[in-house]
């Protein structure tokens, strides 16, 4: 093989599983904005604990608010709803995503890629250990006056899913979920169907697994923060248990496994990245608003994030867990039981530990949210806890997930590098200074 | 003579210091960092290294054994008179630069009135300047523009009102003026600088007469003294604006750090509350950083919060904090937003509060905002090193020392005189580090 064709090879391996999203979410937008002529009828739910494969039994179109607030926050669109959000009387720490959705719909409810997004049919909440879904959706219930389902999810407090709760939440599917998901459609629920969601579920996430996991080669192929957003987008979002997701992640893959053989690294937005430097884990969402420039922070300077917890808000998987089809309705409940947010403190600081330990990272960065309590409540703890057991290094940054006003890069960039030239001097040993001044 | 450089380019002032090779500080050189890094660097730079050849000159002469006991005297006499000689020179280019500016129809009838103005604040300004350097005389600040404006101005209006010149013509081309002579890099004439200074002082100081020839001889040797200047360490807020090169760039977290475990070797614990950031740093026992925090998105509570206070007060920054000492009774205010400080202040005084309680209300809200940041980098450990420009101010220091006390218990709280150079010490270790191992610096 000569050198042309070896460099070309994965650019082309590269756009496959780019164009398949890219694909994927543009027909997705299409399906919500032509939902009116099809007919077909939409449910809004969230991130965290989406029982998309449960929605797709009942023919609904799964928006997801986040999602949106996400890509409004990538183009750059998401500032100026959320200032319409308070100009309608939200305060100004409400979480961003809430305001930049409703500042969204304020203007007339078009969606991130142009094209206008329907009103739901329902409402699933099917995540409760935010208390600020449920007041999301109190607002959009009060807007839009339909169907609201609350599947409660107890909090993992004890750092365990017991038989109790589990059964505590099939309860709730079967008298509650699916009888009103029935009614809202009009569709029947059929378990085969759900089994036939769950079996392609489970192939997608032994491969965003096998992705994820190829961190732990030095180098890193991936970047499992930053690329890592772009690659949980199909099965955090509205595509887990279609054969579109399945195909998706077996392309991408495929195409990290091919960097992992030719030794290379993780691709940025200006191409493959230079020497690996610093390997960090990051706990807490990235922020959209300055992502491009965010990264660049990282990538400039050789750091790679080889693992992060935010591409576990949407489902734990590398511990093992898989969408079940032989318990359909006990493993929606595990899933939505297992999620990242649902996990108790010490639980997410053995996760962050194990990390750092597992992929040999030099430490861990804290990107705390200033709007999201959910997340960074208890989070300088975890650091200290994590830094304390494996003895390496963190450190601590501010920013927000959609306000562009919470992003101040100078700071950033001031702490960022401050990080990095910390880990390489606890790297580069001990050299006593003393005995200096004059 | 291998010498390192650190330059902390703060948003506020910058700050250089040169070292040699076996860690010992050499000199220490500030200046306002204006808007132009770039000059800035290159003046305290400058001033580091005419600070080092007072170093040098202090070796020099302490081997001269007819002014044994006299070396500082003598050594603050010739720093006086080399700042002067300074000083003048900086003055002779204001001159020629407000002329330039007497121009255009503005100055259409009045152009040779206005040089004549001109020429004569001038003379009174040098003749004047000589007093402002003198043994004991006290200046408001070291910067030219400082001690050079504030005497245009009450001169300059001396002048116009004696001549029946508007005022504003004198103060228009001075405004035009002074940003360009500030910005204007130093003549480099050091040598001659301080060879005028010294037979200055030998006329001057008959007491050091007998010893003259000795003592032209060790400043002469002092100034020949070949500096080799291996390598330069940028760190602070201007850093990425200069034309330095990666390697030649720390973090002032890190800087800071070092510098407090140099001046300290037991720090395990550093403040610094600089112009515009508060930083609370953990740092090991051979001063690597462990942790930090910052503030962030708001400079509410930093040293600029002083500064305005001051103006708003129409007082020197360094008066602040002896007036914030006279109070025993200080007022409780919470918000150390710059932009209300003012609000607040007005308020409190038209409620007949007291100007130093107030103040003392303020010095202590600064320290609680800062105690906030360090328990959020991991809490005080002894020793407790406080650094940055506000640690020259005894007011934070009483407040901050309470604090201490009543949240983490008996510390031994450090500050160093020169705390201000803490950022700058630290860079030119690691700009020593750096020059001895050829690999930038790395193996720190």
């Amino acid at each position: 093989m000569n050198a042309a064709v070896a460099k070309a090879i994965p650019e082309i391996i590269k756009d496959n599983s780019m164009l398949k999203q890219k694909e994927m979410i543009a027909g997705h937008y299409d399906r919500l904005a032509n939902a009116g002529e099809t007919g077909h009828k939409v449910a809004c739910t969230f991130v965290p604990g989406n029982l998309n494969e449960l929605i797709m039994c009942f023919d609904l179109l799964n928006n997801l608010p986040e999602v949106n607030a996400i890509q409004n926050g990538l183009r750059k669109l998401s500032g100026s709803y959320v200032m319409e959000a308070e100009k309608n009387g939200h305060s100004e720490d409400v979480c961003t995503y809430v305001k930049s959705d409703l500042g969204m719909i304020a203007r007339g409810n078009i969606g991130p890629y142009g094209k206008p997004l329907p009103d739901p049919d329902v409402l699933l909440l099917s995540y409760t250990g935010c208390f600020t879904f449920m007041k999301w959706f109190e607002l959009l219930r009060e807007r839009y006056n339909c169907e609201t389902i609350m599947l409660h999810t107890p909090y993992k407090g004890d750092g365990e899913i017991t038989q109790n709760m589990r059964d505590y939440m099939v309860k709730q599917l079967k008298e509650d979920v699916i009888p009103k998901l029935e009614k809202v459609s009009g569709v029947k629920f059929d378990i085969d169907r759900l089994r036939g969601y769950l079996k392609e579920s489970a192939k997608a996430e032994d491969d965003l697994v096998a992705v994820l996991q190829s961190a732990k080669n030095k180098p890193s192929p991936i970047d499992a923060y930053f690329g890592g957003i772009y690659y949980i987008g199909p099965i955090f979002g509205a595509f887990r248990g279609t054969e579109d997701a399945t195909e998706y992640y077996r392309y991408l893959r495929t195409e990290v496994e091919a960097r992992v053989k030719q030794g290379l690294g993780p691709v940025t937005p200006d191409g493959d990245m230079g020497e690996e430097k610093y390997r960090l884990v990051v706990e807490g969402p990235p922020n959209y608003t300055s992502f491009r420039d965010f990264w660049k922070m990282f990538y400039e300077e050789g750091a790679v994030v080889v693992a992060s917890s935010y591409t576990k808000v949407g489902g734990v998987y590398d511990f093992g867990f898989r969408h079940d089809p032989d318990h359909p309705l006990e493993t929606l409940a595990d899933y939505c039981l297992g999620v990242y947010t649902n996990r108790n403190l010490p639980e997410r600081v053995k996760m962050l530990t194990n990390y750092v330990e597992e992929y040999q990272a030099d430490g861990l960065l804290v990107n705390s949210i200033k709007s999201c309590n959910s997340f960074s409540a208890g989070q300088l703890l975890i650091m200290r806890e994590v830094e304390k057991r494996t003895g390496k290094p963190a450190a601590f940054i501010e920013t927000d997930l959609v306000d562009p006003r919470y992003f101040s890069a100078a700071n950033v960039k001031n702490r960022l590098e401050s990080y990095f030239q910390m880990v390489e001097q606890k790297r580069a040993g001990k050299q006593p200074a003393v005995g200096a001044m004059a | 003579m291998r010498t390192f450089i650190g330059v902390d380019l703060g948003s506020t002032t910058t700050k250089a210091v040169m070292m040699d090779e076996n860690q010992d500080v050499l000199g220490r050189g500030i200046t306002n960092s204006r808007s132009n890094y770039d000059t800035a660097c290159r003046v305290a730079s400058l001033e580091a290294r005419i600070d080092t050849r007072l170093t040098l000159c202090r070796r020099a002469l302490s081997k001269v054994p007819a002014i044994k006991g006299k070396v500082g005297d003598f050594l603050a006499e010739l720093e006086r008179a080399f700042r002067l000689e300074q000083f003048l020179e900086q003055l002779d280019d204001l001159e020629d630069t407000c002329l330039g500016q007497v121009k255009g129809d503005r100055f259409a009838k009045v152009e040779d009135a206005s040089k004549a103005a001109l020429a004569e604040v001038f003379v009174r300004l040098r003749g004047e300047a000589a007093a402002l350097f003198a043994p004991g005389a006290k200046r408001k600040s070291d910067f030219f523009r400082d001690i050079a404006g504030s005497r245009y101005l009450t001169v300059a209006e001396s002048v116009a009102r004696e001549v029946s010149l508007p005022y504003d013509l004198l103060l228009n081309v001075y405004d035009k003026s002074i940003i360009d002579v500030e910005n204007r890099p130093p003549s480099e004439d050091m040598d001659g600088k301080f060879k005028r200074a010294l037979e200055k002082v030998l006329v001057d100081a008959p007491e050091f007469d007998a010893a003259g020839d000795e003592i032209r001889q060790a400043v002469v040797d002092a100034l020949e003294v070949v500096l080799d200047e291996v390598y330069l360490v940028g760190t602070g807020y201007g850093r990425v604006t200069l034309p330095f090169s990666k390697e030649h760039i720390r973090s002032e977290i890190l800087c800071h750090g070092l510098g407090a475990h140099m001046m300290y070797p037991n720090t395990r614990t550093v403040l610094d509350i600089g112009g515009q950031d508060t930083k609370g740093i953990q740092v090991d026992e051979n001063g690597i950083v462990e942790n930090f925090q910052m503030n962030d998105r708001c400079a509410a509570g930093c040293g600029r919060y002083l500064g305005y206070i001051a103006d708003e007060m129409n007082m020197g920054l360094h008066e602040l904090g002896p007036m914030a000492m006279k109070s025993n009774r200080p007022a409780r205010i919470n918000s150390t937003c710059t932009v209300f400080a003012g609000a607040e202040l007005r308020d409190r005084l038209s409620l007949g509060e007291q100007r130093e309680d107030i103040l003392a209300g303020l010095h202590r809200a600064i320290i609680l905002r800062a105690m906030s940041i360090i328990s959020r980098s991991g809490g005080i450990k002894d020793e407790f090193t406080f650094t940055g420009g506000v640690a020259k101010n005894d007011a934070a220091v009483r407040e901050l020392a309470k604090l201490v006390k009543e949240n983490y218990g008996e510390v031994t709280i450090n500050i160093n005189p020169d705390s201000i150079y803490t950022g700058a010490l630290g860079a030119a270790e690691f700009a020593r580090r750096a020059g001895e191992s050829g690999n930038g610096g790395e193996a720190s």
